[in-house]
């Protein structure tokens, strides 16, 4: 009980020092070179203490949770050795984990505004909630097709430059045939779709499956699950905004 | 709204987020492995404590840093503002007389990076891997550092008004050429690292900044140029990493030789 105290009151200090450059960078612009007085001081402080409290709190729980779990189930998988069950639960963990992140429902919603805007859909709500939700579901699908297709690279050893670099192809391919309004949105798709939850989960998961496959290096083939899942939203949004 | 009930708004909103990944997560362990988890109780604990610090840690950047960042940024691209720094100019603003938006842009791009959870959990994971040759400080750097100049490049085309793919696809080439002559064991992890930067607390500061801009400069639109920054703070990361690998494997053969 001491130890683990002792251990959070540690980690406390480190939250305190990852913060601090937000904290000097926020006082010199307000202060120097905006000139303005902070506002509301009180709730200012309790906000930064609960931010602080948050950060030590994740990074401790995701040691004694996040972890291990995305480790120990990637062993009992490959222990297992169906391909089927390890494919199907690396979809739905993609799948599952973008539907309901909030940055992409928000983003979803705008890029509807701007389809809208831009004529490509009516102008009402129904149209555009329409729009909205077929954008978060093709997200979704591609995530978890990402994660599927980052898995088999590890399990059959492929190398990623290969895959990356045709990626970036499709990317630059379909930029010059997408509508011009989706292209914004569909390369700010790629990096909302990776939530704070999902990123250790998923590492933990492709680098457990990398040290329990004999013939794989966990640094070489164990990353990369992350790159995928932020790469082929991109193709898919530009193909969704070619298509609707 | 009080304190506690907005804490606990937060709270239940973060578990909805988090109930599918358990639900899958456990799902599978019972359905398909069916074997205990080792150590259930603690794991329980940890997951009880990530979902109580990523609410905590929301409902503190929802409390003190979200209205001060957009309030800033929108303070830092009033055209009256910039106005007063570049003096009386009848020819209307020039790029470079938003250089305090750039400096923010750099400056905010790299600390908010620094206190990214998600980076943090992957620093720790490569650290592991890796046995120590990847520091979690050295590669928390190189990645705020790479989105510092994304975003200050990015908010440098807003107000130019260039095309976003132009620096999309330059970037890429940088990669391109880069994937060929940094280290190997780096690749993918710089790869990964472009995804892992734009999590918690970037991107609502970040976008706070580009629909400040887009709005106040002129011929911009909200719509089309507003988006596009994180698209720059995920792919810089990439090149600093790499950058990063290759110029420590390059102070190592030189201290090779010396010896």
């Amino acid at each position: 009980m001491k130890a683990g105290v002792f251990a959070l009151g540690r980690s406390m200090l480190g939250s305190l020092r990852d913060l601090a450059p937000i904290v000097l960078v926020i006082a010199f612009f307000q202060l120097v070179v905006l000139q303005q007085p902070i506002p509301d001081f009180f709730n200012l402080l309790v906000g930064f203490l609960c931010v602080v409290a948050g950060l030590t709190f994740f990074i401790y729980g995701l040691e004694m949770g996040l972890f291990p779990i995305g480790g120990s189930m990637a062993y009992e998988f490959t222990r297992k050795g169906s391909l089927f069950w390890l494919l199907l639960f690396a979809f739905a963990l993609g799948v599952g984990t973008t539907v309901a992140e909030p940055a992409l429902i928000a983003v979803a919603a705008e890029a509807a505004q701007v389809a809208a805007a831009g004529g490509m859909i009516a102008m009402e709500p129904q149209a555009q909630l329409e729009y909205a939700s077929g954008l978060r579901y093709t997200v979704a699908f591609s995530v978890g097709f990402a994660i599927v297709l980052g898995v088999l690279r590890i399990l059959k050893g492929w190398s990623i430059q290969y895959m990356i670099i045709g990626g970036y192809l499709v990317v630059v391919i379909m930029t010059c045939f997408a509508p011009k309004e989706i292209i914004g949105i569909a390369y700010d798709s790629g990096g909302v779709t990776t939530s704070t939850i999902t990123v250790p989960l998923v590492t933990a998961l492709g680098v457990g499956l990398a040290s329990s496959i004999k013939g794989r290096n966990p640094m070489i083939d164990g990353f990369g699950l992350i790159a995928f899942a932020s790469l082929s939203p991109m193709i898919f949004v530009m193909a969704y905004g070619m298509l609707m | 709204m009080g304190f506690w009930e907005q804490f606990s708004d937060i709270t239940l909103a973060t578990i909805k987020d988090v109930m599918p990944i358990v639900v899958i997560l456990f799902g599978f362990q019972f359905g398909v492995i069916r074997r205990r988890i080792a150590n259930l109780r603690k794991v329980l604990v940890g997951f009880v404590y990530v979902v109580l610090g990523l609410a905590l840690f929301l409902l503190g950047l929802e409390k003190a840093l979200f209205p001060i960042g957009r309030l800033m940024a929108e303070q830092l691209t009033d055209p009256d503002f910039i106005r007063a720094w570049s003096g009386p100019s009848d020819m209307g603003l020039r790029w470079y007389d938003y250089f305090w938006v750039y400096i923010f842009a750099f400056a905010i791009g790299a600390s908010t990076t620094i206190a990214e959870p998600s980076l943090i959990a992957v620093a720790m994971k490569a650290n592991e891997v890796s046995g120590g040759s990847i520091g979690v400080w050295g590669l928390r750097i190189a990645v705020a550092i790479g989105v510092a100049i994304g975003i200050s490049l990015g908010a440098w085309r807003i107000v130019t008004g260039y095309p976003i793919y132009w620096f999309i696809i330059a970037g890429y080439i940088i990669v391109v050429i880069q994937t060929f002559f940094a280290p190997k064991m780096i690749v993918p992890l710089a790869y990964d690292s472009g995804g892992v930067t734009t999590s918690t607390v970037t991107v609502p500061l970040v976008a706070a900044l580009g629909l400040g801009l887009a709005e106040t400069v002129p011929g911009r639109s909200a719509l089309i140029d507003g988006f596009g920054l994180i698209a720059f703070a995920s792919l810089f990361p990439i090149i600093t990493v790499m950058a990063y690998a290759q110029i420590a494997e390059l102070r190592t053969k030189r201290s090779k030789i010396t010896d």
